[in-house]
């Protein structure tokens, strides 16, 4: 680790300005930024803690019937979200996809924002914000989904941009189902098919360089919501990573697998 | 056992050191601080192949908190490290042994060879030091896989190693495997890797060397499992001190696995260093760092084939091993492919002629060296993966080819130059079959059937040679050291035991059992025992802890001391009786005059040794202090039948384990719980190399691949089954705790067991041949190339 300037942030107005002022970064979890920083890998100079800010924490739900929406604070726990019967009783998917996150210690630091801002592309929460077509709020907008996850680790954010909650709109029904990478235990493949008010949709995380629709498994689905269609799409291995873990074929086969159970799981 | 015994050998007695590490009270290395302690960083080479032109460390000298920068040129007088075991080739040349710097000279070998030694006031100032320290390297092609290695016109790694080899040795009479051979019915042959290992303690290496001016001695705490070893290298071959000015503890050490019998380059830098900046500095390795440096295990690559007759049974095997040693000879590299490989191949079958090559090999790598069995996994790996295919290639069911050719007659000589003691394999293979259920399988594998799923069942009867060993036999075979064992043992004035002992414990539980065996012997109670270790300035000498000889040869020494102890007690007693010393025997704590009741208590007589007012003073000492030195007379012999049970997912290629059975037989066991632990530790380790776990450098570039826990897959709690084991017992015939042994059995016997179970389940899918790890994409692979 180097030396660097530690800021505890009062409100999100505080933290923002602290973020353009100094060029640091935020502190959510510190599950991902601190294990860099250790490594020397980062070195952000300032850090702008936004543990200490109220009304970044909690799950409420909103609204009713097709506008039901789940919306989850930033700072949010994976563990919280994995035990709370709000989550669980609307959209089970995403409880499930919680509780899959890292261990247990990692579930009761890491959160939802920190997840979603970091952008890894093995990491679970993209997948269900992108399938269930979530809506970011930030400090300055409302970012749609398919408008977020920009790259490996890049997404929609400016660098005074803070995530103050993630909005879900309660899908009819969804299933998230990851094959993980067995030494990282992120997703080698994961697979969230969700049956929304707005159509099918089929998000892809660890696959290939950020998270990203499977087009052609929707397309499918959405004439025939049965394992066996999803599992018939061949997906193209083109812009699929290889690793030491999975070539691009291995992955792009799991694609279908998975989303054929996710299908098969889905309530 | 003799009369002699109280009841506690032979019961799970609770580890008497658990209580400090669970209540987080152990003392490791890394507790350990000195008064005005420096912090040590070691600059390690980005590079796997590289000339350094130049090292300029100005500006690190300069930057705030450093004490001190040393690179090598500034290790005058420092020697290499050496190798413990001289191989000699089958040209009749001694093995290749380049120079092993403790500090790079001139070139780099690997990534993460140490270049500089940082030494700061914090550990942070000693990393941001080490960041403005500028190194001019030449990058030169790499080479890290050892067949690619030795092919013409390879990186040369050592100018004095052409063509990287280290040496060809070969055991075995070759023409007689030719003609075994040339009569056989059937003919298994099987290219098999072996896959590299990077051994993964859950303490890192740490050390915290420290000079005192007053004497010019230095102390060295270190994470050792043989810290006399590691005192004799360092001293003796490298600093070139006398023993006497350096004692080296090893305190709580969080694991070994081999790891750390070594003696390592950071350590020995740090007690020379700390003359020079005349003051204690401490190094403790990150995960990242353990990784790039700690020695790795295994890396094999092998052509081996079996020939039977018509009914299977084996008539002669031959074998040949490519080995990486790394980039330099770590402390008992060269052993561990021959001494501990080829000797084995006999495993549990009477396979008359047998010849095994090997050719060990230097690698742009980190160094290869012991880890958990040793060559013997390796061993056992090619013999049952060769018994497996020849079972299914000739149509005999697997049991039954194993039978067909078990030793049963003992002693039995093979032809890879080992003489077992004793065994009974059927034994073990009977009990084993028994756990497992083996006669529910068909039914099970059609219910896996179903629900699309592949089951396969797979055995190993493994055979290991422990209790590290006879040093004249060592000796002959290139040993630079002796194998023997050290115990000593103290009764103190009111009878309370104090062991010293030259093994080290670093998760084997020697202070439980040590004291059960002392505490049985002497009839006293076990917490009147205390359990002294890794300290060499408290334990007269000692060789350590690997190759599972703590029990069988620590052990032992601490027997024949209490032989001893108990021999003079008895001259003590006679004489406090006014009896014939031949007349008294001991039994249950007491000394008693045989056919009466007049006795003394062991207390009594430990007292009057030390108040010696009535004592035989003209003819014996006072005091009641015994040392011995062991050296068995053989190896011995654990053995043992694993069998596993997977389930395959063939549309993700994921391999669970359903089942896991082992019997083995480790001859007398002391402590059951321990024991069960053991083979626990051992079958995870097992399932790890067997599943998930591979060392991967990059062919091209020479990086680990696999440098942190995000990349390199260790076994999980949901990897590992709740395992069903027994044990069965012959006694060694040659120590008289008639113990053989059991660190190892269970890192030795699952790769093999699970990888034949791997094997089985894919045989339907047309799968022939697979590497370990099988991991999801390797299995999925395999199937969808079989398909093709
Ligand atoms: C051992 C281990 C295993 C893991 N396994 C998994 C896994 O299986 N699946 C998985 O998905 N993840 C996994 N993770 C990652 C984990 O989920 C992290 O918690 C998460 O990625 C980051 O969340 P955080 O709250 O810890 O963020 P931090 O580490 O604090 O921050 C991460 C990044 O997000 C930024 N940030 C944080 N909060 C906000 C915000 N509100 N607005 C804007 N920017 C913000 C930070 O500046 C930083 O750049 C694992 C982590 C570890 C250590």
């Amino acid at each position: 680790m180097y030396a660097f300037e530690y800021q505890r942030a009062k409100s999100v107005a505080d933290a923002s300005s602290a973020l353009a002022k100094t060029g640091g970064k935020a502190l959510a979890g510190g599950q991902s930024l601190v294990g860099a920083m250790k490594l020397r890998l980062a070195n952000p100079g300032t850090v702008v803690d936004l543990s200490g800010i109220p009304d970044l924490k909690g799950i409420k739900k909103n609204g009713s019937g097709d506008n039901a929406a789940i919306v989850i604070g930033a700072l949010t726990t994976h563990a919280e979200v994995a035990s709370s019967p709000v989550v669980r009783q609307a959209i089970p998917a995403l409880a499930e996809l919680a509780e899959g996150i890292g261990d247990r210690q990692v579930r009761n630091r890491g959160t939802i924002g920190g997840s979603i801002a970091n952008n890894d592309p093995a990491a679970d929460y993209p997948a269900a914000v992108l399938a269930l077509g979530a809506t970011v709020q930030t400090n300055k907008r409302k970012i749609a989904a398919d408008d977020f996850f920009k790259g490996m680790y890049e997404t929609a954010l400016a660098a005074d941009e803070i995530i103050t909650s993630v909005s879900f709109p309660i899908p009819k029904k969804a299933a998230y189902v990851k094959f993980p990478q067995p030494a990282s235990r992120f997703a080698l493949v994961g697979v969230l098919v969700a049956d929304t008010r707005g159509g099918i949709r089929v998000a892809v995380t660890g696959a290939a360089a950020h998270v990203h629709r499977a087009t052609a498994i929707e397309n499918a689905l959405a004439k025939s919501f049965t394992a066996d269609a999803a599992k018939a799409v061949k997906i193209s291995s083109d812009h699929l990573n290889s690793d030491l873990h999975g070539s691009a074929e291995y992955r792009a086969h799991l694609v279908s697998v998975l989303a054929s159970r996710a299908v098969a799981a889905a309530r | 056992m003799g009369a002699n015994d109280l009841s506690s050998v032979g019961q799970s007695v609770r580890r008497k050191e658990d209580k400090r590490f669970l209540t987080g009270a152990g003392q490791f290395t890394d507790d350990v601080n000195a008064h005005n302690q420096t912090w040590a960083y070691f600059l390690r080479s980005p590079h796997a192949h590289a000339k350094i032109r130049g090292i300029d460390t100005t500006k690190a000298k300069s930057a705030p908190g450093v004490v001190a920068v040393f690179t090598g040129g500034d290790l005058t007088g420092v020697n290499g490290l050496p190798c413990g075991w001289l191989i000699t080739g089958t040209d009749g040349q001694p093995m290749k042994e380049p120079p092993h710097p403790v500090l790079a000279q001139g070139k780099v070998r690997y990534v993460g060879d140490g270049v500089a030694l940082v030494i700061a006031e914090t550990l942070a100032q000693a990393k941001d030091a080490a960041e403005q320290i500028e190194v001019d390297y030449e990058v030169l092609a790499p080479v890290v896989d050892p067949v690619a290695a030795l092919k013409s016109g390879a990186p040369l790694i050592h100018d004095g190693a052409p063509g990287n080899k280290c040496y060809t040795w070969a055991l075995g009479d070759k023409a007689a495997v030719d003609a075994a051979f040339a009569k056989a019915a059937h003919v298994t042959k099987l290219d098999i890797v072996n896959n590299r290992l990077i051994p993964n303690a859950i303490e890192p290496r740490a050390a915290v060397a420290s000079f005192n001016r007053a004497d010019d001695s230095y102390t060295l705490y270190v994470t050792s499992q043989n810290p006399h070893v590691e005192r004799l290298l360092m001293t003796a071959f490298v600093l070139g001190l006398p023993e006497t000015k350096v004692r080296v503890i090893a305190p709580d050490v969080g694991g070994g696995f081999g790891s750390k019998i070594y003696l390592y380059p950071e350590e020995t830098a740090l007690v020379w260093a700390s003359k020079q900046v005349n003051r204690p500095i401490k190094w403790t390795a990150d995960r990242s760092e353990a990784f790039l440096s700690d020695a790795h295990g295994r890396d094999h690559v092998t052509h081996a084939e079996l020939a039977l007759d018509k009914d299977g049974k084996f008539l002669g095997m031959r074998v040949q091993t490519t080995a990486a040693m790394g980039a330099y000879l770590s402390t008992f590299a060269s052993c561990i492919p021959t001494i501990l490989y080829a000797t084995l191949l006999a495993g549990q079958y009477t396979t008359p002629v047998i010849h095994c090559e090997v050719t060990a090999v230097f690698t742009n790598t980190a160094p290869v060296d012991a880890y958990r069995g040793a060559g013997r996994p390796e061993a056992t790996y090619v013999v049952e993966r060769l018994v497996h295919a020849a079972a299914v290639e000739m149509g005999i069911a697997q049991d039954e080819i194993r039978r067909r050719n078990f030793i049963r007659s003992f002693p039995y000589q093979t032809p890879v130059a080992l003489t077992y003691d004793t065994g009974g394999y059927d034994a073990c293979l009977d009990e084993a079959m028994k756990l497992a259920d083996v006669k529910g399988f068909p039914s099970r594998k059609s219910e896996s059937a179903k629900r699309g799923k592949l089951r396969g069942i797979g055995y190993a009867s493994y055979i290991e040679a422990c209790g590290i060993a006879p040093s004249n036999i060592g000796g002959a075979l290139g040993a630079r050291a002796g194998l023997y064992e050290v115990g000593q043992v103290r009764v103190n004035p009111t009878g309370g035991v104090t062991v010293f002992t030259g093994s080290h414990s670093h998760g084997q539980g020697h202070e439980t059992t040590f004291a059960q065996v002392v505490a049985s012997r002497l009839g006293i109670p076990i917490d009147n025992v205390e359990v002294v270790h890794g300290d060499t300035g408290r334990i007269p000498f000692g060789m350590g802890t690997y190759g599972s000889r703590s029990l069988a040869v620590g052990g032992t020494a601490i027997v024949k001391a209490l032989d001893k102890i108990v021999a003079k007690g008895k001259k003590i007693a006679a004489h406090l009786l006014e009896a014939a010393e031949a007349d008294v025997e001991f039994k249950d704590g007491k000394f008693t005059v045989a056919g009466t009741d007049r006795s003394k208590a062991f207390g009594e007589v430990a007292l009057a040794a030390y108040v010696p007012h009535n004592y035989p003073l003209y003819k014996l000492e006072p005091g009641l202090d015994e040392t011995a030195f062991y050296d068995p007379t053989n190896f011995t012999f654990p053995a043992g039948t694993h069998i596993c049970e997977v389930e395959i997912d063939p549309d993700t290629g994921d391999v669970q384990i359903l089942n896991f059975s082992a019997c083995d037989d480790f001859g007398n066991i002391i402590n059951p719980m321990i024991v069960e632990g053991q083979v626990h530790g051992g079958l995870a380790q097992g399932i790890g190399q067997a599943l998930l776990e591979a060392c991967v450098y990059d062919k091209e570039s020479g990086q680990l691949l696999t440098g942190s826990l995000m990349d390199y897959a260790l076994p999980r709690a949901h990897h590992v089954p709740s395992f069903k084991v027994a044990t069965k017992v012959t006694p060694c015939t040659h120590n008289p705790l008639g113990a053989k042994g059991c660190g190892e059995a269970g890192a030795i016997g699952a790769p093999a067991a699970l990888m034949n179970a791997v094997h089985d389940a894919l045989a339907g899918a047309g799968v022939t041949y697979l590497d370990m790890p099988a991991t999801p994409q390797r299995v999925w692979t395999a199937i969808q190339t079989a398909k093709h």
